[in-house]
């Protein structure tokens, strides 16, 4: 084998390793915060965690059962209204790659990810919650959902432009419109990366705090009303804690446990779903 | 070759997407709107002296962008440069390198990062990262406290755990579309390198190559998260107006200032300086962004046309 | 079949009344200071407890963001730890009550390796370390106060609060009162330019640096130092005594301003007149309007601030909450009389 070969080989190796390394480092910082969490929290979740409504510090039995179902409200209403719209936005800056609207649209997209997530629940309380004159789930939701639309655009735009151009062409070669090419032909085969653009832009949002407190406030009892302050867990484990009291920060810590599980929750269903719908593509 | 239909699915198709696609310029346009309007009193007050200026002051009304600008930039710019060759590494790793078996686990793990929240992260920072961080600064050599980069008193807080804090939130952000954009790599253009006698690595070059406008792009998403990133990096970075290359010093953000101070601001002025800020730091997402974009319009331009894999793989010299 | 069918119709018809009978509820919603939100959650929750078609949903988002929701009228009521100004007042669309609820007070804290005795302190010699003149823990003017301690080397770490709070108002208030020097350079406000030191996100944050940054120095409120076991000392009063902050010291600061309440009841009383008061104490406000627009939240809330001025304060000392002296109680129940509920 010659010297250069072998070098070759050498930088091949090392970069390689350098790649697992970096899975490695990545995941340290992972243990050490689950960790923190786990321990922390843990002692927290009981029955009355997951049932019962937050009670104030000194009496035992409170949870954050609300705050749950806030949040699986707030970012349920998030996703319906991002979903769509980052979608086929995406489709359409894909299609249209060169023109300048498509430019201005990925522009706008880049830039709206880097509005700091408090500005944008400031926009959202000027245009919905103050007209209004009530906070409210729907502008939660609001709120969230611009936040998500972005990454939904930026993901689908970049996963449909590598569909190969040969899918697309066989489907017009056979007579289709150009929407039944992308929405029958196209569109599905960069599905599950797609659905993974979803779920970042979901767990991107279920971590946020502060635009929920301008725009969905927060709820210390059951509601279930749109157009009612409603409870969240981010917002609730924020309140508690920064508060002076041991029980709240266990709570707090406990709740920020429950959130990670519903994400990583949400992420194992959209990967079971994608390789699902790989394993559908590979058999065609 | 006939043309293809053109019907009235056609123009609900090209219209409805052109539609969703607008509204996503007609909010951001709508959000500098709103930022603007809001912050009149202090751009009558200062004009473009706001943004050279480093006063902040609420009780005498001067205010000054320009420490947060830098701490913004700096915090940010810093974040990307460790994080960037992780993400890829891992986006590497998971595409081409992993056992099978491994593979899905791995990668919900990296998930697992994206899933933390913010005020997680910034609450471990200031529990377990800072301590850790101050005992590395005080561990490091005299000679490199000499220099600009580290001087300063070790006191944890500051620009090196707000960037660390930072770049572990931006990784899977960034990995996950990198793999993503990856694995959509044709398997010809890997097998061709292969067959051409390739290594590894070389292979992973040219997929590198083939998706570099895509890799672009996942590194932006992590951007975008890391300049607009307040409840982690408020908690560790020491929250101090001032202008310092060390990564020791404490410094503030533009997300961080507008988060902390919002929420209690009661004058008008002081009001209108926070909304100025967020109206700041839109414009430094919109210039960076720009020029990422020059980037790759630098990269997707092909002035001479030459084979992709040349470059890459040293010419046999025949014996 | 027929049966499962009745059943279905006479559960439905049940949720339905249910249902409207619950419509019934109270909602009223509220937003302001973090300082006293462990005993309004209290007390909101005691008070449903006698009233369960009352739900008063409280969110503690800073002093600063319940003056602004009262102003545009996104909740029912406000609450601050600091009386609003003239100019704040003047955009509200209508007139503003202030109706002072609980007394808490502000802590020096501090972390000095080596060093457990408890240390005294001085309005202005806490003025000088924040603005930077004193720099090192065994500095003379600190020595002079505490005769006897062997103090270190180290330097002085000041933390003060990054976001803008209520805390920082008080604290800042006092600096004004005792530090001429404090006052034309720096002021008092819930966000001002600190001189020097680190910023810590919420009281949580100062005490997370303070307890990790070995010289740390810095100001937290009274139940954060007593929930945390962090070292705080005694704070001289305009009187001249070295007093301890506690319930009873800071209830004293509030006896002495009971005598000039001014008829809105927006007033300082930190660096109070009296041998036993703490010096750093305040009042904290509930803010509700002359004449609201919801009659029925209205009499509602009423009725609840009646229960908090009288009942409410016996739960006070429970959670670390010094109550109002009961001649202020007197004139606030009066100003309460005053808001229109027809």
């Amino acid at each position: 084998m010659r010297l250069r070969d072998r070098w070759r080989r050498l930088v091949s190796l090392l970069m390689m390793t350098l790649c697992g390394l970096s899975v490695a480092v990545a995941l340290v910082p992972l243990a050490f915060i689950l960790f923190f969490v786990v321990t922390r929290g843990i002692t927290a979740l009981d029955w009355n965690f997951f049932t019962q409504t937050p009670k104030p510090h000194g009496e035992t039995g409170g949870g954050m059962a609300n705050a749950m179902l806030g949040t699986l409200i707030i970012s349920g209403l998030g996703a319906l209204f991002a979903v769509p719209i980052g979608i086929l936005a995406g489709v359409f800056v894909a299609e249209h790659g060169r023109s300048h609207l498509a430019s201005i649209v990925r522009f706008s997209a880049d830039t709206l990810n880097g509005v700091p997530s408090i500005v944008i629940g400031l926009f959202v309380y000027a245009l919905v919650v103050l007209p209004m004159k009530e906070f409210s789930a729907l502008s939660g939701g609001i709120a969230l959902g611009v936040m998500m639309i972005p990454i939904i655009t930026r993901t689908t735009e970049e996963l449909l432009r590598l569909v190969p151009a040969s899918l697309r062409e066989g489907a017009l070669a056979l007579g289709a419109t150009h929407g039944r090419a992308v929405f029958t032909v196209v569109l599905p085969s960069a599905l599950p990366g797609i659905l993974t653009g979803v779920m970042l832009a979901l767990a991107r949002i279920a971590g946020e705090t502060a635009p929920l407190l301008f725009t969905a406030f927060n709820n210390h009892y059951w509601s279930t009303s749109l157009t009612q302050p409603i409870a969240s867990l981010t917002v609730q484990v924020y309140t508690y804690a920064t508060s002076p009291y041991d029980d709240l920060h266990r709570q707090a810590w406990a709740g920020a446990l429950v959130l990670v599980a519903l994400v990583l929750t949400c992420s194992i269903l959209a990967r079971l779903a994608t390789r699902r719908l790989e394993r559908m593509q590979a058999g065609h | 070759m006939a043309r293809p239909k053109t019907s009235a699915g056609d123009v609900l198709f090209q219209g409805g997407t052109g539609l969703f696609a607008l509204f996503i310029v007609i909010v951001t346009v709508g959000i500098a709107f709103v930022l603007w309007g809001r912050s009149s009193l202090t751009i009558a007050k200062f004009g473009f002296g706001f943004w050279a200026t480093d006063r902040w002051d609420p009780v005498s009304g001067n205010f000054g962008a320009r420490t947060f600008i830098w701490g913004t930039l700096y915090s940010s710019f810093l974040a990307l440069v460790i994080s960037t060759p992780l993400a890829l590494g891992i986006a590497i790793f998971l595409s081409e390198l992993c056992p099978h078996r491994l593979r899905q686990p791995l990668a919900f793990l990296t998930e697992l990062l994206a899933a933390i929240p913010s005020i997680v992260y910034g609450l471990w920072g200031i529990f377990v990262l800072v301590p850790a961080i101050r005992a590395l600064e005080q561990a490091l050599p005299d000679w490199l406290r000499a220099t600009p980069f580290f001087s300063g008193p070790a006191v944890g807080v500051g620009m090196l755990s707000a960037a660390a804090v930072l770049a572990i939130m931006i990784v899977p952000f960034s990995s996950a579309v990198a793999r993503e954009v990856l694995k959509a790599v044709p398997a010809a253009q890997r097998e061709g390198a292969y067959a051409l006698g390739a290594t590894r690595w070389e292979a992973t070059k040219i997929a590198l190559y083939y998706t570099r406008v895509g890799i672009v792009g996942a590194v932006m998403l992590g951007l975008g998260r890391a300049l607009g990133e307040t409840m982690a990096v408020t908690m560790v970075i020491g929250n101090t107006p001032q202008v310092s290359a060390s990564l020791l010093a404490p410094q503030y953000t533009m997300a961080a200032v507008i988060a902390n101070e919002f929420a209690e601001a009661t004058s008008p002025l002081h009001i209108s300086a926070l909304v100025e800020i967020g109206l700041v730091l839109f414009t430094v997402t919109l210039v960076v962004n720009a020029a990422s974009r020059l980037l790759i319009w630098r990269m997707t331009r092909r002035p001479h046309e030459r084979s992709i894999v040349a470059p890459l793989v040293p010419e046999e010299k025949s014996a | 079949m027929t049966m499962n069918r009745r059943l279905l119709a006479a559960a439905v018809t049940v949720v339905l009344l249910g249902g409207t009978v619950a419509a019934q509820k109270v909602n009223i919603t509220g937003a302001g200071a973090t300082f006293p939100d462990p005993i309004y959650e209290k007390w909101f929750s005691e008070y449903n407890k006698l009233h369960p078609d009352v739900q008063i949903n409280y969110q503690p988002n800073g002093s600063g963001g319940g003056v602004s929701a009262i102003t545009q009228q996104t909740v029912f009521f406000g609450a601050s730890d600091m009386p609003m100004t003239d100019d704040a007042l003047s955009k509200a669309p209508g007139h503003i009550f202030h109706f002072p609820t609980v007394l808490g007070g502000v802590v020096p804290i501090y972390n000095i390796p080596g060093v457990t005795t408890e240390l005294k302190f001085t309005g202005p010699l806490i003025a000088d370390i924040f603005l930077g003149k004193i720099t090192k823990w065994n500095d003379k003017a600190i020595a002079a106060v505490n005769p006897g301690v062997s103090l270190p080397a180290t330097d002085i770490a000041v933390v003060h609060r990054s976001d803008g709070s209520g805390t920082s108002f008080i604290w800042t208030d006092y600096l004004s009162k005792v530090s001429p020097e404090w006052k034309q350079k720096v002021g008092a406000n819930s966000a001002v330019s600190w001189p020097t030191g680190l910023g810590g996100a919420k009281n949580d944050g100062v005490a997370a640096l303070i307890k990790q940054t070995p010289g740390g120095f810095g100001y937290v409120e009274l139940i954060y130092a007593m929930q945390n076991s962090i070292a705080s000392g005694p704070v001289q009063n305009a009187a001249g005594k070295f007093v301890k902050a506690s319930l009873e010291s800071v209830t004293a600061a509030a006896a002495g301003a009971a005598a000039n309440m001014p008829p809105d009841f927006r007033v300082s009383i930190t660096n109070a007149p009296g041998p036993e008061a703490y010096p750093i104490s305040s009042f904290t406000w509930l803010l509700l309007y002359e004449n609201p627009k919801d009659k029925a939240q209205a009499k509602t809330m009423n009725e609840f601030v009646k229960w908090a001025l009288s009942d409410g304060q016996k739960l006070c000392a429970g959670l670390g909450y010094a109550p109002l002296p009961p001649n202020v109680v007197k004139l606030e129940l009066a100003q309460l009389a005053k808001i229109a509920l027809q």
